[in-house]
């Protein structure tokens, strides 16, 4: 199972621009590396991930081969109530993972 | 003389994608629309001995509210076996337009960061990065 680490401060001031910060492990195959009998690997890599804050999409991205291997994405959002934030990686062969992270707006 | 043969050997290395295949690309996200220079900051190391994880940032200058925001940002090479590298969407609840990843880059090259307006108008901004140990080049598995 795929794990996420997912960096959003706890505590933020109602109006505040906050860094989010996504990491989650997955290899991001890129189907151009052959094995060493010459087969071609399969292409296996993270599609899309999206950020919803209470249930309204704030970032969404698209992602190609040429993102690295465990994909590494930094953006920001405003503090507009207390809520979740839920992130969601979808990929090649049913790849799924949905993380979800609390914020307290003061 | 010996120019001409070192000119085959580049052509005969793997598929790459070329300048043209990446104005293409780039022509599919842009339209008919102009691309002016300016506005985005794609900030790259200029030299990087690992291709395989080569932090980049994009700083797009917008206020970010709902009448003036930027709505994408899309990134693109010119020498990686595809020329999309990565497609970001924001909005006003974006707060500021500032993004960052890493991604893998086959070869020394310039890399292009294109970004949407909410009025409908491209910025761009393009750096070069030498890469000394390309990805996609270690051994197969």
């Amino acid at each position: 199972m795929a794990s996420a680490l997912i960096n959003v401060p706890p505590r933020v001031k109602r109006g505040e621009i906050i860094e989010i910060k996504t990491l989650i492990s997955h290899t991001m195959e890129t189907g151009f590396r052959r094995t060493q009998l010459g087969a071609l690997i399969p292409r296996d890599i993270i599609r899309r991930f999206t950020c919803t804050y209470n249930g309204t999409e704030v970032f969404r991205a698209e992602l190609h081969p040429a993102i690295s291997a465990n994909p590494f994405i930094v953006f920001s959002t405003i503090a507009v109530e207390s809520g979740t934030l839920e992130f969601h990686w979808t990929g090649d062969n049913g790849f799924s993972v949905s993380q979800s992270t609390a914020i307290l707006v003061e | 003389m010996m120019d001409d043969r070192v000119g085959d050997a580049v052509a005969v290395t793997p598929a790459r994608a070329t300048p043209a295949e990446m104005q293409e690309a780039i022509g599919k996200v842009v339209g008919s629309a102009t691309v002016n220079p300016g506005r985005v900051t794609l900030d790259l190391p200029p030299l990087i001995e690992n291709g395989n994880a080569v932090p980049l940032t994009i700083d797009v200058a917008s206020p970010m509210t709902g009448a003036d925001h930027v709505k994408a940002i899309h990134v693109f090479t010119q020498k990686n076996p595809q020329p999309n590298v990565v497609s970001f969407h924001l909005g006003p609840r974006a707060g500021r337009a500032r993004v960052a990843t890493r991604v893998r880059l086959a070869d020394s090259q310039t890399v292009v960061a294109i970004c949407e307006l909410s009025d409908g108008s491209f910025w761009s901004d393009s750096a070069d990065i030498v890469v000394t140990l390309a990805a996609c080049l270690e051994d197969g598995i």
